[in-house]
């Protein structure tokens, strides 16, 4: 309480972090709070901008690929993949077949992995310990399987300018097939421990409503956007990597309330499943990487034998690439929403700008308006479901 | 609506509003300047057949040998049509443009970013102030004349 | 024989202090919450039930500074967050020990620019640096065994 002249108002401001095991990174809130009300929520933000738009003005086109993987970094193959389409569209390079569907396999297993985390981690925060534990265990499966194909499981940079880096071997495909006929039993524990838990329902019902209209007009994407009633996927609206060649479904809410965005997550689990199931059917063969002379980079096993390949490797990777002058903005639907990047070329090694559009800044900029006049524990919920990455808000 | 449609309605409809349009490699361009900018946001979002609702992106260019010397830029998409549009607003250092956030709120984060980043003002922004360098640093980062490694203090 | 026999039925060992202490403090280092980047995945993937951060008695994450030992800093540290982790630091009694997780933390990692503090240990004192972006939770580990290999060498006289 504080008291001022005759006047006594019972409003407290709360700090919120950043340091906060609930904030998924460092965040701040400030609270203005009366009682366990809450008035009026400001995140501060920026703890963690590390300056990835100016590092990209000073690095080349293959370098930047490297800072795209610490953007978001639940999703790492995703940025990648979005990094790598803007290029590709500003150079105009056809990506081959095989690539293409190695790309939505890696994309659609990031896109698991970071629903899972996000799920283990939001219900830790909801006070559902052992959901924690058994998402991780999956999702452990799927880093295996990167780290088969990349060399490492969290930032594996494996999807570059043309292609992929490596090709996926028989083994990786074996493991591939066995997660994705398990994986739905094992959703299916999870909605057990879950969704009709009268705890769970309680906690989540009716908090932090975001109605159509709303989410639209603040500029939300991904689950965000769908759990408002929204049926809006980039994959359907503007199709990359062959998506319109594979059926699935977009789940979409009904209320837009944290509920219904924990729905539609863990059903976009599923139909990733199944979109898994579906390109891994019949993987065609060829090249995994185009071959565009300054511009792309030649298989390392050709680097290895051949001087030619050695000359061109070098001088790529030193920067003589020639990327022609133009701008592009090119987005694809991460697990959060939407990605894009949008990159000025003035026909030099090194962008002139690459912005990155960021879709949990966005998302979070709508947190405010969305928790007007709910409890402290509802704000924990409200932002656990829209579901941020400081990594990719600040960048 | 595909993309030559686009240009088409916005010549037709507010040709009045526009400096320039143009096909870009991914979608269509327009550059608007900035007394017009309000008139013509509302007119693509309010406008049946176009109806670009989904604010994606607000960021600046620097161009320091030019002048005006920033080139605020726009994305916004069109959930109806599918179909994504570049608005283009040059603005002279020191500086400011209108901001959007009176047709869409999504992008008042957005524009607080420009600000921060680059120095351009919005007038009649709800809350314009810095959001990822502290409220007191003194430089604007995306500058070019900024160097990466920052200045020392 | 002697003396070491009765004591021993008595229910009584002889050992010296320092042994005593660190022996109680290595196996049970109680880390805080905190994560800054990247890095704090991996940190979070060693609770989980694969690699099991339990066995060092460490699975017990504190919330508040004033209740954990250890910190580990995984992530960049940016100047805007510096003084929150100077705080932080001053915030946890003694003894304490810092683990530097990852590149960033180390170094600064990649990140060589405007915001990034290249490596935490212009400003507090490390014990352990594990490099890596990010390290595998197998590294985790294997920085909290050589932390503990670093406490049982230490002494009441240097530490207090």
């Amino acid at each position: 309480m504080t008291v001022e002249g005759n006047e006594t108002r019972k409003e407290m401001i709360l700090n919120m972090g950043p340091q906060h095991p609930a904030t998924h990174g460092v965040l701040r809130l400030l609270l203005h709070l009366e009682g366990e009300v809450v008035k009026k929520t400001i995140p501060i933000i920026g703890y963690l901008h590390r300056g990835v738009e100016k590092l990209g003005e000073n690095r080349t086109y293959l370098q930047n690929i490297v800072f795209t993987d610490r953007l978001d970094y639940t999703a790492a193959m995703c940025n990648n993949l979005s990094y790598a389409l803007a290029v590709e569209k500003l150079c105009g390079i056809e990506v081959p077949e095989r690539a293409r569907v190695i790309r939505v396999i890696m994309a659609e297993l990031q896109r698991i992995a970071a629903h899972l985390l996000w799920l283990g981690t939001y219900a830790l925060d909801i006070g559902a310990m052992s959901v924690f534990f058994y998402c991780f265990r999956e999702r452990e499966k799927i880093l295996d399987m990167f780290e088969m194909v990349s060399g490492q499981r969290l930032t594996p940079s494996y999807i570059c300018i043309g292609g992929v880096r490596r090709d996926i071997t028989d083994k990786f495909v074996e493991l591939l097939k066995s997660f994705c006929d398990t994986f739905n039993d094992y959703i299916r524990d999870y909605e057990n421990l879950l969704t009709k838990n009268p705890i769970w329902v309680e906690r989540l019902r009716d908090v932090a409503v975001l109605s159509a209209e709303d989410a639209i007009n603040w500029g939300t994407t991904g689950p965000v956007l769908r759990a408002s009633g929204v049926k809006f996927d980039f994959r359907r609206a503007t199709p990359y990597c062959g998506y319109e060649n594979y059926e699935f479904d977009i789940p979409t809410g009904t209320k837009g309330d944290c509920y219904d965005r924990y729905l539609v997550r863990v059903e976009e689990m599923r139909q990733s499943n199944r979109i898994l199931k579906q390109a891994m059917k019949d993987i065609p063969d060829g090249p995994i990487m185009a071959d565009v002379p300054f511009v792309t980079l030649p298989p390392k096993e050709q680097v290895m034998s051949n001087i030619e390949a050695l000359i061109k490797h070098f001088k790529i990777a030193s920067g003589a690439f020639q990327i022609p002058k133009g701008e592009v903005y090119s987005s694809i639907e991460n697990p959060k929403g939407e990605l894009g990047f949008y990159i000025v070329s003035d026909g030099s090694a090194r962008p002139y700008r690459m912005r990155i559009k960021s879709s949990c800044f966005v998302n979070l900029s709508a947190l405010p308006f969305m928790t007007q006049g709910c409890l402290v524990a509802d704000l924990i919920a409200a932002l656990g479901s829209i579901d941020i990455v400081l990594g990719e808000v600040d960048r | 609506m595909n993309r030559q449609e686009i240009i088409d309605r916005i010549q037709e409809k507010a040709s009045s509003l526009t400096m320039g349009t143009s096909q870009g490699i991914d979608c269509p361009e327009v550059v608007v300047d900035k007394q017009h900018l309000i008139e013509f946001m509302k007119f693509l979002k309010e406008d049946e057949a176009l109806s670009f609702d989904l604010i994606s992106d607000v960021t600046a260019v620097d161009y320091p040998a030019r002048t005006p010397r920033f080139d605020v830029v726009y994305h916004i998409f069109s959930i109806k049509n599918g179909q994504r549009i570049r608005v283009r607003v040059p603005v002279g250092d020191g500086d400011g443009v209108e901001s959007v956030t009176c047709v869409w709120r999504g992008a008042e984060w957005l524009e607080r970013e420009v600000y921060d980043m680059f120095g351009v003002t919005f007038y009649n922004h709800p809350d314009l102030r810095r959001i990822l360098m502290e409220e007191d640093f003194k430089y604007h980062p995306l500058r070019k004349d900024f160097p990466l490694e920052g200045i020392e203090e | 024989m002697g003396v070491e026999k009765n004591l021993a039925n008595l229910g009584i060992v002889t050992t010296c202090l320092d042994k005593v202490l660190n022996w109680a403090r290595k196996n049970s280092l109680w880390p805080m919450t905190f994560g800054l980047a990247c890095c704090a995945l991996e940190m979070m993937v060693t609770v989980s039930a694969r690699h099991d951060i339990a066995r060092f008695g460490a699975e017990v994450y504190r919330g508040s500074p004033r209740q954990a030992d250890l910190l580990i800093v995984p992530g960049t540290l940016t100047k805007k967050m510096l003084p929150m982790v100077l705080r932080l630091y001053e915030q946890m009694p003694e003894p304490k020990w810092v683990i530097a997780y990852g590149n960033c933390a180390c170094t600064g990692g990649v990140f060589r620019t405007y915001n990034v503090i290249q490596g935490i240990d212009q400003y507090i004192p490390v014990d352990v640096y594990m490099a890596g972006c990010p390290p595998k939770p197998e590294s985790l580990l294997t920085a909290i065994m050589m932390l503990r290999d670093k406490i049982d060498k230490e002494s009441l006289k240097n530490r207090g």
